[in-house]
């Protein structure tokens, strides 16, 4: 287990226990964070898992996949630390993630 | 009622899809959708052969792929399957006359196309057309005629719709049936008998819808900016610079991809709940679940019953051997009936787990732009339905659309009750 905290767009922070090697989208939708849809079920073929990634964990969450890279393109308001949750598998290394939600997802 | 008539039709189908040769199976029929009876030969190919190829004189050959996860892995590699090299319609396009549309392009031509579209879309945007559109919905609710039979698809769904796109284009309100029938035209292969009959007159016909939104445009391009879907690209520096033809492809896209969609959307959640009154008496009692009912009507419907690709390379899909050039159909509306994906897919269920895990909306790089908008029309609708505690009973024979891509209804007779419950 590794704890994410979400930051919902509402501002309300919701701390989570995801187990390793799990990805931070399924850890949002089996704990009913709000924010994240997970449309695809993690395939990297939808968007609807869009995070912004804390900054001071950028470098640890590593880069983006090239599918991810082009499904980020069309997603609204993308950013530098942009990444899609279902592409992030949790680890030891990833505990205390950080990870804020864009407006827009339910 | 007469909602379940079609039982005997259907068992038929059924009978005569378990018996026919496998290599008989030919689901592009226009008419198994006509009549609503595509679902069991669907059923067996995705039982005994997913990816299922057939030929005919009127599509020529072409692949079928009928289960959820191969129609993912298609969608996921644009690299192999184009949507430029044949369009995405089981249908040839006519080589006379088409317009570019960015959802019959692959990168890097997709890519600047579709974020100029992406923001009339956009969360910002959709916050700000809430209100508008709530105000529209309540103005035809409340002017439907009680106790009276008519045509919820003409009445409601068209009505609606074609008021939602005049709204993102700000387009003159008083004339936006001419936006309804734009779609219709551009989506209409020419034939004796069809809407419009030669190429010519089709030509003549986008012509003249050019020429409207050409004098918006310079209307538009003088005033400040607005966020309608055409002062945007007037004023956007990428697009600013568009050609004539591409400007009316990217507004005609935007039309026709939310034209057919929605509308019979709106037409299919009425049906549904017809069909289930339990699942209609749930929503009732627990308004709460709109959204999830929305999707699922989406799921239900699946409006758009395929997308198609043109192989660009040698590929193998669920152990067929693709060949470079093959058209691949993506049958959506087959994908949402897997049972290997989706817990009891023939029922409609208006509280299912997992709601949005559909493959309506397709996926990949061409998913739907639009979801977002046509989830909040649909939520809508069925609040304001469910605020003035309105029954809407199906009273006659439902029509359906001739077609194996647009998947929809032409007529279905309703009578409504306000403060029915
Ligand atoms: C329930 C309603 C809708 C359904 C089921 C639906 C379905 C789809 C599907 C399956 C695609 C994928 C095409 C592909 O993979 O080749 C698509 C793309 C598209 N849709 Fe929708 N759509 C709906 C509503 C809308 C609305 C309201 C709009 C307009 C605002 C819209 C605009 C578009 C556009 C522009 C594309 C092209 C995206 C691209 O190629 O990148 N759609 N739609
Ligand atoms: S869940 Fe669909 S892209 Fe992440």
């Amino acid at each position: 287990m590794s704890k994410v905290t979400y930051i919902q767009y509402d501002g309300v922070e919701r701390v989570v226990d995801v187990p390793n090697g799990v990805s931070v989208m399924r850890g949002a939708v089996d704990n009913g964070v709000s924010g994240i849809d997970g449309d695809c079920g993690g395939e990297c073929a939808c968007a609807t898992c869009h995070v912004y990634v804390d900054d001071a964990w950028l470098a640890k969450t590593g880069a983006r996949t090239e599918m991810e890279q082009s499904m980020l393109e069309f997603a609204d308001a993308t950013k530098e630390n942009s990444r899609l949750g279902c592409q992030i598998k949790m680890t030891e290394d990833l505990s205390g993630l950080v990870v804020r939600l864009p407006a827009g997802q339910h | 009622m007469n909602i379940h008539i079609d039982a005997a039709e259907l068992n038929a189908a059924r009978e005569q899809a378990n018996s026919m040769p496998l290599d008989k199976i030919d689901v592009s029929d226009p008419s198994l959708y006509a009549n609503d009876t595509l679902w069991p030969y669907f059923e067996r190919l995705r039982r005994e052969d997913p990816v299922h190829f057939a030929e005919n004189e009127r599509f020529g050959k072409f692949w079928s792929v009928t289960k959820f996860r191969d129609i993912m892995s298609v969608d996921t590699n644009h690299q192999v399957f184009s949507s430029e090299a044949g369009g995405i319609s089981i249908a040839e396009r006519p080589a006379e006359f088409t317009l570019p549309m960015f959802i019959a392009m692959d990168p890097p031509k997709h890519t600047p196309q579709r974020l100029t579209a992406s923001p009339i879309v956009a969360p910002a945007n959709l916050a700000r057309l809430e209100g508008l559109i709530r105000t529209r919905v309540a103005e035809i609710f409340d002017k439907l005629p009680v106790g009276e039979t008519f045509n919820w698809v003409d009445r409601v769904s068209i009505e609606l719709t074609t008021q939602m796109l005049a709204t993102l284009f700000d387009f003159p309100f008083e004339e936006r049936r001419k936006l309804t029938y734009w779609s219709d035209i551009a989506t209409t292969f020419p034939e004796p008998g069809a809407m419009v009959e030669t190429f010519e007159d089709k030509k003549a016909i986008l012509l003249d819808c050019l020429q409207n939104f050409t004098k918006l445009w310079n209307e538009r391009v003088n005033a400040p900016p607005a966020p309608d879907l055409i002062s945007m690209l007037a004023h956007s520096p990428a697009t600013r610079n568009m050609p004539p033809f591409e400007y009316l492809g990217n507004l005609m896209l935007l039309i026709v991809g939310g034209n057919d969609t929605t509308r019979n959307s709106l037409s299919g959640g009425v049906l549904f709940m017809n069909q289930n009154r339990g699942e209609w008496q749930k929503l009732r009692d627990n308004p709460a679940l709109t959204p999830s009912a929305v999707s699922e009507i989406i799921r239900y419907q699946t409006p758009l019953a395929h997308m198609r690709r043109t192989a660009l390379a040698d590929a193998t899909v669920d152990g067929k051997q693709i060949k470079k050039g093959d058209k691949v159909v993506m049958w959506y509306i087959s994908g949402n009936r897997d049972d290997e994906e989706i817990e009891r897919p023939n029922e409609f269920i208006v509280d299912r787990k997992n709601p949005r895990h559909h493959i309506a909306f397709g996926f990949g790089i061409h998913r739907c732009v639009g979801n977002r908008l046509a989830e909040l029309q649909l939520k809508i609708v069925w609040e304001e339905i469910l605020k003035r505690r309105m029954d809407i009973e199906v009273v006659g024979k439902v029509e359906r659309v001739l077609s194996n891509f647009v998947h929809g209804y032409t007529s279905l007779p309703v009578r409504v009750t306000p403060n029915a419950y």
